[in-house]
């Protein structure tokens, strides 16, 4: 079970927040498929949020295919969001720490990495960028072919 | 603006029928005093709308009006498509009045029998259970209760009602932070569970952030603006940039402010401003603000809200 946490001053939409949490709770592996979600009126009566602002995060978690709604039972989680490569002893990682290292190494500080990643990731995210074939340039090289 | 096209008797999916309609709704408490004039707006069953504006707006006046306490002197009010009030209709509505009138020398349990005889569908279990996480007492007096105290009982008593309509007259303001609270969470579960449609006004704002989802604000008796609240924000841009920079596009400002070169303003489009403007969605208070900062010049403005309508 999830316990969601909603800063009303954050400048992220509760349902957003809702969201946000969920899927970090699926990538973290808190949150695992058959895993019940609470009930909007379980959500709303401890954080006091509009209930219709659960059902349109729920709704949300379901049409990105990680939740379902079960008549009468409530919404259970479909499938996780755990990603092999992101975990704590993935290559990925592995890839980023050692490129965190390099950046401080040419003097950047903590916020102008912060700055750097985040305005990387919205030109490859925001502007339509797509994705290389997976596995041409990864650190674990070409990718076998099957 | 609001909608007051729906057709009375058509297929209207149950979230989109109207708990509360107002065509040219209006009150004069004396020959030249209108509390409201001329209110047209529609608030959908199952919302949870907040009614917000200055003190004296005409906030209560309106919620009064909807519990059908008080006559309107123009237009017409309709509850659950109801033009008149009915013993069935009242039975379907709720009203927590900022005094709370409860009789001072009953004791709590008194007044929930009180609740409990009048009402034929009284919730025994939610009324209770409202009390108790206040810790009162059944024997305690009402009289000899807090005012935050009071608060609680009358909203145990609106909802032991089980009401389909709850109007809530600035109902959080004399309570502690904890209570604020755990009530709102109460009173959202009770909207969670039966789709109760809910009239909140207040004038803290924060409170009715991540709270409600629809808007009434009313201005000078008049309603500014009606609607989804999502709608609304999305329909608001919060504007900064340069003075001396870009001219802002006609009509649709409600605010602008300037603070040495710096310039903000508010504006009533959700179309995208050319110029050196960095541009963003206002949040609830920042649009209430805004709006609450910058009363209608009576005439000025009505070009400009038709404008942008």
């Amino acid at each position: 079970m999830i316990e969601y946490r909603i800063e009303r001053r954050s400048g992220v939409s509760t349902y957003q927040q809702i969201v946000q949490q969920t899927k970090q709770a699926l990538r973290l592996g808190v949150l695992q498929p058959g895993d019940k979600l609470p009930t909007a009126r379980e959500v709303v009566e401890q954080t006091a949020i509009n209930p219709n602002t659960v059902l349109k995060a729920y709704r949300e978690l379901e049409r990105e295919g990680l939740v379902e709604p079960r008549p009468g039972l409530g919404t259970f989680v479909r499938r996780s969001l755990a990603r092999p490569g992101a975990a704590a002893d993935g290559p990925l990682r592995a890839g980023l720490v050692g490129w965190v290292d390099e950046a401080r190494a040419a003097g950047l500080d903590r916020e102008d990495i912060a700055a750097l990643m985040a305005s990387v990731l919205e030109q490859r995210f925001e502007t339509g960028v797509p994705a290389a074939p997976h596995g041409s340039t990864g650190p674990e090289g070409p990718a076998a072919t099957d | 603006m609001a909608d007051t096209t729906s057709v009375p008797g058509a297929a209207i999916p149950a979230e989109d029928r109207p708990a509360v309609e107002a065509v040219g709704l209006g009150k004069r408490y004396r020959r030249d005093l209108w509390a409201l004039h001329d209110c047209t707006f529609t608030v959908p069953a199952g919302r949870i709308c907040g009614v917000v504006g200055a003190n004296g707006a005409g906030k209560s006046t309106l919620l009064t009006l909807a519990a059908r306490l008080i006559e309107p002197t123009e237009g017409e009010l309709r509850v659950f498509g109801e033009a008149l009030s009915t013993p069935e209709s009242r039975a379907r509505v709720a009203y927590v009045t900022q005094e709370k009138p409860l009789y001072p020398s009953f004791t709590v349990a008194e007044t929930l029998r009180v609740g409990r005889e009048l009402n034929p569908g009284w919730d025994e279990e939610t009324a209770q259970r409202v009390i108790d996480m206040g810790e009162l007492p059944g024997r305690a007096r009402i009289g000899a209760l807090s005012g935050g105290q009071r608060t609680r009982v009358a909203l145990a008593l609106a909802l032991g009602k089980r009401a389909e309509l709850l109007l809530l007259d600035e109902p959080m303001s004399d309570l502690d932070p904890l209570a604020r609270h755990e009530l709102m969470g109460v009173l959202m579960a009770e909207a969670a569970e039966r789709g109760t449609t809910i009239l909140v006004s207040s004038h803290i704002l924060p409170e009715l952030d991540g709270v409600i989802d629809h808007l009434l604000l009313v201005q000078a008796g008049r309603i500014r603006l009606a609607g989804d609240l999502e709608e609304i924000l999305d329909g608001h841009q919060l504007l900064t940039g340069v003075a001396d920079g870009a001219e802002l596009p006609a009509g649709t400002a409600v605010e602008r402010r300037v603070r040495g070169r710096q310039v903000t303003a508010l504006l009533h489009t959700g179309e995208p401003v050319d110029g050196p403007w960095e541009s963003t969605r206002p949040s609830l208070e920042e649009l209430l603000l805004a709006y609450l900062r910058t009363p209608l010049p009576t005439a000025v403005t009505a070009p400009d809200r038709e404008a942008v309508a």
